[in-house]
């Protein structure tokens, strides 16, 4: 579990996020979403440790990411941030076998292979796996990402809006995939994502998030419903039932 | 094809790199060929005293460069620094000055203490103010950076003139392997020990060049590698300074050209640039030396011409691939 208390972030004084208090239970996939400036990025970078909050803490099955040793975090807990963009040119193979550093530190056994050709074949890489970065489409450089934060094989991923530039099918494989890392593998996976109905559709728990406050969190009947919706979005939005799915309509 | 291509480029870069040695080793004010060198104990005294010491210099110093760039490329994220675009190497020069007004007879070692740690500072500022550069992939880095070495320069020369000492740093700063005879070069081997430690910080480097989140996700403590690199660099370009003097552009145009042919995985590059480093700063050389002969042009001012339309070539081509 991810536990987080009076977790504040100012900057030069002005609030951006908190204080908020919650977890993110173990297991499954939790989405977070929220219009944008919301402070879903913010949330899930601490969580994640790579931003330093203001105030509160941040323990991931009892342990500070903030104190705890960062090779042994790293071991536990990976993250994937909105905005990527590497000067370095990699191979998409090289950049994914970095995600096994926590664990060889550079010298990769038969085992961290094995992770990399998974990571890569999870995420249907494996024809690009000798192409540069830069000799890749945006989508498929976000795969080769997500891939290397899964190589990394922890128990717990982040990863923020992980179906930016994605197209529909590569949406829904790459959901598909996580499912089944938080299925088979016992991941507990936290996203953030911008289609509530995509959330709707693949995750455990909705958190909701608005002006710097969790507004809410629950399951997706609790969350999925006209007025939870409208007041989290601003906008009018109605849900409806579409083969046996809540799916919210807000075009209107 | 696949496997053919860097086997080829391999055995064609050692193939280049041993006939410029050698071609480094045989030009000369006089002349040495095998034959006398097997029978003449005056010839090979003579070979052993200034002819090998100026070409293990130009290595060594080739290889301090090139790969100081690519250690400062990787920290940076930004393609276009290495020590002389970063004001490190100015600070080195403003470092030897202060040794020679203060402590003139200073022991080279001394001065290149003094000077790898004017390097350090010089490092460091610049990693200061990148730190406030939103882009950092952008061309206004190595611009603040020569900037910043614009003003040390200038602080330099205006110290060296009131001292009375332009005669002795302008020797200083052209770059001179003329005058490197055996009992002079030898502190340059410590750039051995620099290449190693880069070969075992390798990987780390690389991660750094992905970036502070990154590291920071795998467990890589990014400071530390920024910091650890830093120190190799002043070291580096301290040790260089006090030799050979300003090597420009070396550390831009080698690291840049391994990349575009391999990607940017330290360990597997350090070899490459290492190598490069070496032919291109013995290729300098020779021309330095051949085209006025019997006078030489300094190899700085050759590396300058050249290492200036590469860097030209390597913004027009930056500007057409945007990601690059
Ligand atoms: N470095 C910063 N300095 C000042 N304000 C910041 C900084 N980073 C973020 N903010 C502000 O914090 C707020 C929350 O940002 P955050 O990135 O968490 O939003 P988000 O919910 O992820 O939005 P989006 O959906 O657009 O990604 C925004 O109002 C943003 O302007
Ligand atoms: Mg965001």
């Amino acid at each position: 579990m991810i536990q987080f208390s009076d977790l504040h972030k100012a900057y030069q004084g002005d609030t951006v996020l908190g204080p908020v208090t919650g977890a993110i239970e173990k297991g499954g996939i939790t989405s977070i979403v929220g219009p944008n400036g919301a402070g879903k990025s913010t949330l899930l970078t601490m969580m994640g440790r790579l931003l330093d909050p203001t105030g509160g803490r941040v323990t991931i099955e009892g342990r500070d990411v903030f104190t705890t040793k960062s090779r042994e975090m790293a071991q536990q807990l990976s993250i994937l941030r909105q905005e990527n963009q590497f000067t370095a040119r990699l191979r998409v193979r090289e950049l994914v076998a970095f995600g096994r550093f926590p664990h060889s530190q550079g010298r990769l056994t038969e085992d961290d292979h094995r992770h990399v050709g998974e990571a890569l074949e999870f995420l249907s890489l494996t024809q690009l796996a000798d192409r540069y970065l830069d000799q890749l489409s945006g989508g498929q450089r976000q795969r080769a990402y997500v891939a290397m934060v899964l190589a990394q094989d922890t128990d717990y991923v982040l990863l923020d809006e992980p179906l930016n530039n994605l197209d529909m099918k590569h949406s829904v494989l790459m959901m598909r995939q996580l499912r089944r890392a938080a299925d088979e593998l016992g991941r507990t996976i936290v996203l953030i994502i911008h289609d509530i109905n995509f959330a709707a559709a693949h995750s455990d728990r909705i958190m909701a998030l608005r002006d710097g406050e969790i507004v809410t969190t629950g399951t997706i009947p609790e969350i999925m419903r006209d007025e939870v919706l409208t007041d989290v979005f601003d906008t009018p939005v109605s849900v409806l039932e579409v083969d046996g799915r809540p799916v919210a309509v807000y075009y209107s | 094809m696949k496997t053919a291509r860097p086997v080829l480029l391999r055995t064609g870069v050692v193939v280049v790199l041993l006939a410029l040695l050698a071609a480094s080793l045989m030009t000369g004010g006089y002349d040495i060929t095998i034959s006398r060198l097997i029978e003449d104990p005056a010839a090979r005294e003579m070979f052993l005293i200034s002819r090998v010491p100026r070409t293990l210099a130009l290595v060594l110093a080739g290889v301090a460069m090139s790969v100081s760039g690519l250690i400062m490329q990787m920290v940076t994220q930004n393609r276009f620094v290495e020590p002389t675009t970063t004001g490190t190497a100015q600070w080195a020069g403003l470092g030897i000055l202060v040794t020679l007004i203060v402590t003139p007879g200073a022991a080279p070692l001394t001065r290149m203490i003094v000077a790898s740690f004017f390097a350090m500072i010089g490092s460091l500022v610049f990693l200061g103010v990148l730190r406030r550069v939103a882009l950092r992939s952008s061309l206004i880095v190595p611009l603040i950076g020569i900037m910043l070495g614009a003003v040390v320069s200038a602080v330099t020369v205006y110290l060296a003139a009131t001292f009375n000492l332009l005669q002795s740093m302008s020797a200083w700063r052209s770059g001179g392997f003329s005058g490197i005879v055996r009992g002079h070069y030898e502190p340059l081997w410590v750039v051995g020990i620099i290449t190693l430690a880069v070969f075992l910080l390798a990987d780390r480097l690389t991660v750094a060049g992905l970036g502070a989140d990154v590291a920071k996700n795998i467990g890589v403590n990014y400071e530390r590698v920024v910091l650890l690199a830093t120190v190799l660099v002043a070291v580096a370009t301290g040790v260089t300074s006090v030799v050979v003097g300003f090597l420009p552009f070396l550390g831009l145009i080698v690291p840049n050209i391994v990349s575009m042919l391999r990607g940017d995985n330290v360990r597997g590059n350090l070899p490459w640039v290492a190598a490069l480093g070496a032919a291109l700063i013995l290729a300098c050389d020779l021309v330095g030396r051949t085209v006025v002969a019997p006078m030489e042009i300094p190899v700085s001012v050759v590396l300058g011409a050249i290492g200036a339309a590469v860097f030209i070539a390597l913004v027009l081509r930056q500007r057409r691939h945007a990601s690059f």
